[in-house]
């Protein structure tokens, strides 16, 4: 699928289109595999079925991919937050006449397709981040961007009033709070549409954050370190980890000698202790009681009463993958996912069937083939000289990071059951067509990094 | 610094990654729960029980047969009833059954890995109600079971019941073929007969959605196993000779056994009071087992090869036998009517052939003296001990082993499960009683007459008019004459028996039971003419009440085609009320009809139980 055009110095990126069109096939074919139904012999492309449906979803994500490679490629960055001002018209308009589907009031209802517009606001915000980080200065914004820039230096505009603080740091502050707006905005809408999984994702831009330079890296570490540390009180009980970080604060003492090393493992452990505790504290007498019961549900092993109440969803998803063994049941073989007794199994929980049918090997192809996407968007990401590719590159990186690590966390009980679908695999055009256009604007701008530089 | 972040941020990536494949690996590498637990979801194994084989008559009427019935299962995981009163109406049950039902079914589930029931035996036709509505009930399926049914009220006694294992046979069951919730035959033919009627169970295994309905065979039915019907019986018995005897004893305790004596296949085993044997099917047994239990006059009670009677002088014609065979008298031996020594009633003098015809008390007196001191005695009418060179515990010893092979003192092996062996004491016996070597036989001249300790089941008692009529052997009597297809019976109803007495001593006994029926002791209104009836009465002391009364006899006197055992309790006189009944069952088997209504008209309306 490599496309080479020497004229125009055309260059896209052969292998993640492979790996594109690689997860979209597996998706394709085990969304058969999950609506597929034994006893009823019906061939792959009666359109009663959800694969043949995707399939048509799959039609229709290559117009939008010739689409966006026709668009100039100037069209992104200079249409980046009329786009970003759309989708989130989009995002107030489907609150005030959407449709509810699961609870959630996310849904435009076109023609009897469902459009959920928080799937395109992603890449909407992904743009909108891009430009702002690109140039947080009000030059090169553009009409909209000038517009954007001003009421925000009216509102916020804390470098123009001083306080004698440095000007620098108060420059830095306000680039903060703008990216802090342009993310929060459209995941605070979805919160109030109904769906706090999809608003989540929003989360994941603290990685472009961090990469930018704009999040220390104490907040990302120290971040993930209190996330294992409040895993381990729940996993553990306060009483071991205690014992625990105890051997560790005299071996650390044993081996660092000097005072000032000493003193910072001493304030340290005394920090993680009151960690702990407060934790516990929290879990124990703060959290509601089914708040607690879906934490808890992650830590122990599920009990026979909780088979049928709380964690039955996550229980017949571990059920259905633990039974595919090492090498699977076969393809259409799974009868966990056949016989229903895993919910949603051609959506959210697609990576059931993967697990059952495809066994340990499976799950391994699908995991490594989005690890090399993972790391192949970075790479694109890193060789752009232009900051706006960079960031777009970098929160496409993050957002499909963010799906495949609660995804499939979830269906082997490594996370709350959250729903949100697996990028390119799950049944549901809204969420392919949001990826593909994701993945083809960066390569789309990828392609034309040569270009790019010429113009600078 | 830009270069670390990127390397940090594809760390995590990988991280996740590993951290997702070393959380698959164990739980789909290691463990091993959750396939255990996968084909606990999906698979259900489904007990398809056979056909219970049917049981007919040796005319080919129907004995026993079945109907089909539903038990209504449950999985009590998988149960989610919204609406328990909904599903109560639905079932036609009250909330209190349901809770009851539910919480027995929810203690059994503890302890069993099988299905339990929830509700049983529910009949076809209110199943039909329930069956397409029950998809909406989680947890709950049917299973076809059978239930036993008996087209007539005839046999009960014979032919036993069937019902649910019980806990303790469950434990017992060293095969491991039984689990819990079968039924098993539990009593009659129904029980020794089982391993022959059950067939064998099969299984099959479908899978199920989690609704629970059922979604095609595991396996394409590899690992099912089809249900073997069971075998159908044919028994011996005769539907209408076993019905008119029942008839002739209605209001009476006791019982008959009619014998086949070319073969030993028993035409008629009435024990009375008998009760419908469809009282204890199904959910009818819970309601009626227990009054029948504890009823005064024990219906439940196979008297026929349970109880240990006196056989009275019915007895006298196997003394006779073993006196010719010991050789202790001969057909012209006389003894002279001695009242002081037993009682007996006026008749003419007696030879062998005569004291059969006339049931003279003081004649067996002698012989039974003669058989114990092999005719050793010196003083004769004395009823001290006064031998020489002779040892009554020889004789003794003689006597007891020629009974035994006739049957008598030992279970006769016939197929059912609980026969009663009777009693014939043994010389211990009364060494214990009275002392080593110290008893006299005084201590023991009531045996001579059929009496004192002598205990035999009326099996036993047709048993040995078998004998006489077969003129020295039987085969062991049996109710069932033919198994499944080949219609083959056990391979011990084929061996003969021969007794220990000789063949040339019968034809004396068999002219003086003749004899006894034309012109001894069996009351005229007994004699059917035209049917040649060789018999023997009896008349047995009974402590509760009046006398029981006894009849032996066989027809026709050559080639005989029956042989035939009656017992009145309280009947009195044996030629009074046995006889005739004997004497109407021989006419009715052999002429097919009443020879004497008036007769029969009779002993229909004796009652006896009050």
């Amino acid at each position: 699928m490599s496309k080479q055009d020497s004229k125009s110095g055309i260059n896209f990126d052969g292998l993640t289109v492979l790996l594109y069109l690689a997860l979209v096939t597996i998706g394709l074919f085990n969304i058969f595999a999950a609506v597929y139904k034994p006893e009823m012999h019906h061939n792959f492309l009666s359109f009663s079925l959800g694969s043949t449906k995707q399939l048509a979803f799959f039609g229709l994500a290559l117009v939008l991919i010739i689409i966006i490679m026709v668009i100039d490629l100037r069209a992104y960055e200079a249409f980046a937050f009329p786009i970003y001002i759309v989708m989130i018209s989009a995002l107030v308009l489907v609150l005030l006449v959407g449709s509810t589907i699961n609870g959630s009031k996310s849904w435009f209802m076109v023609g009897g397709i469902g459009l959920q517009p928080a799937e395109f606001a992603k890449f909407a915000t992904a743009l909108a981040l891009a430009k702002f980080l690109h140039a947080p200065r009000s030059q090169n914004l553009g009409f909209f961007g000038r517009v954007a820039w001003f009421f925000s230096e009216q509102i916020f505009g804390l470098s123009r009033i001083g306080l004698g603080i440095p000007r620098r740091a108060l420059e830095k502050l306000d680039t903060y709070i703008i990216a802090g707006i342009i993310i929060a905005a459209p995941a605070v809408l979805i919160i109030i549409q109904g769906d706090a999984g999809s608003a989540m994702v929003f989360g994941s831009f603290v990685f472009v954050l961090y990469r930018e330079k704009i999040i220390p890296h104490w907040v990302l570490l120290g971040g993930f370190s209190i996330a294992i540390l409040f895993f381990l009180t729940l996993i553990l009980g306060v009483k071991n980890l205690l014992i625990g970080i105890l051997g560790l604060t005299a071996i650390g003492l044993l081996l660092f000698r000097n005072m000032r090393s000493r003193l910072i493992i001493l304030l340290g452990t005394i920090l993680i202790i009151g960690f702990v505790f407060s934790v516990n504290y929290i879990v124990y007498n703060v959290l509601k009681k089914y708040q607690r019961q879906r934490i808890m549900l992650l830590m122990k092993p599920i009990e026979e009463k909780d088979k049928k109440g709380q964690g039955w969803n996550l229980f017949q998803s571990k059920v259905a993958i633990g039974s595919g063994g090492f090498a699977g049941k076969g393809y259409l073989q799974g009868t966990q996912t056949k016989l229903g007794w895993v919910p949603e199994q051609s959506t959210d929980f697609i990576f059931c069937t993967i697990g059952e049918e495809h066994g340990w090997l499976g799950s391994f192809v699908i995991i490594s083939l989005y690890l090399v996407l993972l790391s192949r968007i970075v790479t694109i990401a890193e060789r752009q000289k232009d900051t706006f590719v960079r960031v777009y590159g970098y929160s496409v990186a993050s957002i499909i990071f963010f799906h495949f690590a609660v995804n499939i966390g979830m269906t082997i009980g490594l996370f709350p059951v959250v729903g949100i679908p697996l990028p390119l695999v799950s049944k549901g055009g809204s969420s392919l067509w949001s990826f593909s256009i994701l993945l083809f604007i960066l390569l789309k701008l990828d392609a034309h990094r040569k270009q790019v530089l010429a113009r600078n | 610094m830009n270069d670390s972040r990127k390397w940090i941020i594809l760390g995590l990536f990988t991280a996740t990654g590993l951290t997702f494949l070393i959380k698959l690996f164990m739980i789909q590498v290691l463990a091993s729960e959750y396939k255990i637990q996968a084909d606990i979801n999906a698979i259900k194994s489904i007990k398809i029980y056979p056909h219970r084989g049917m049981i007919y008559d040796r005319n080919g009427d129907l004995l026993a047969y079945n109907i089909p019935v539903y038990d209504l299962m449950v999985d009590v995981k998988k149960v989610k009833i919204k609406d328990t009163l909904a599903f109560c109406n639905f079932l036609n049950i009250t909330e209190g059954q349901f809770q009851k039902n539910m919480n027995k079914a929810k203690a059994l589930a503890r302890t069993s890995r099988h299905p339990v029931a929830f509700l049983k035996q529910i009949s076809h036709r209110d199943f039909a109600k329930i069956q397409d509505r029950l998809i909406d009930y989680p947890g709950f399926y049917a299973e076809p079971k059978i239930v036993r049914s008996y087209p007539h009220k005839s046999l009960a006694n014979a032919l036993g019941y069937i019902g649910e294992i019980s806990k303790k046979t469950l434990e017992r069951d060293t095969t491991k073929y039984y689990q819990q919730g079968d039924y098993i035959g539990i009593s009659g033919l129904e029980s020794s007969y089982e391993q022959y009627l059950r067939g064998r169970r099969g299984i099959k295994r479908v899978y199920v959605d989690a609704r629970g309905n059922e979604k095609g065979q595991y396996k394409n039915g590899r690992y099912d196993t089809a249900s073997v019907a069971g075998q159908d019986l044919i028994s011996s018995i005769d539907l209408k000779l076993q019905q008119y005897g029942e008839l002739l004893m209605r209001n009476k305790r006791g019982a008959i056994v009619a014998i086949e004596p070319s073969t030993g296949e028993i035409l008629t085993m009435i024990s009375a009071p008998s009760y419908d044997p469809n009282l204890l099917t199904g959910r009818e047994f819970s309601k009626n087992y227990g009054p029948l239990a504890i009823n005064k006059n024990k219906p439940l009670f196979n008297r026929a090869i349970r109880s240990k009677y006196p056989p009275g002088s019915t007895f006298k014609t196997v003394q006779a036998l073993i006196g010719q065979q010991e050789n202790v008298i001969a057909p012209h031996t006389v003894f002279a009517c001695n009242k002081s020594l037993v009682k007996c009633h006026w008749h003419p003098t007696a030879d062998l052939q005569r004291s059969i015809q006339h049931s003279c008390n003081p004649y067996y007196f002698n012989v039974f003296r003669r058989i114990i001191y092999q005719n050793k005695l010196v003083i004769d009418d004395s009823t001290t001990t006064v031998t020489k060179g002779s040892d009554g515990k020889i004789g003794f010893k003689k006597w007891r082993q020629h009974l035994l092979s006739f049957g008598l003192g030992a279970k006769t092996g016939v197929d059912l499960n609980n026969e009663k062996a009777g009693n014939v004491p043994s010389l211990s016996f009364y060494n214990k009683r009275f002392g080593e070597g110290k008893w006299k036989f005084s201590n023991i001249y009531s045996l001579s007459i059929g009496q004192g300790e002598l205990g035999v089941t009326p099996l036993q008692i047709a048993n040995y008019a078998t004998v006489i009529a077969n003129r020295g052997h039987y085969y062991t009597p049996h109710l069932i004459k033919g198994i499944g297809k080949n219609k083959e019976k056990l391979a011990k109803y084929k061996v003969k028996h021969q007794v220990t007495v000789a063949p040339k001593h019968f034809p004396l006994i068999i002219e003086g039971m003749q004899g006894a029926v034309l012109a001894g002791t069996v009351a005229p209104h007994a004699i059917m003419p035209g049917v040649e009836i060789c018999g023997k009465t009896g008349t047995v002391q009974n402590p509760h009440g009046e006398d029981n009364s006894v009849f032996i006899a066989f027809a026709p006197k050559h080639n005989p085609k029956i042989a035939i055992a009656v017992y009145v309790e309280n009947g009195g006189f044996g030629g009074v009320l046995a006889a005739p009944i004997a004497n109407l069952m021989i006419a009715r088997y052999l002429k097919g009809k009443t020879i004497r209504p008036s007769t029969e008209k009779i002993v229909i309306e004796k009652s006896l139980i009050n």
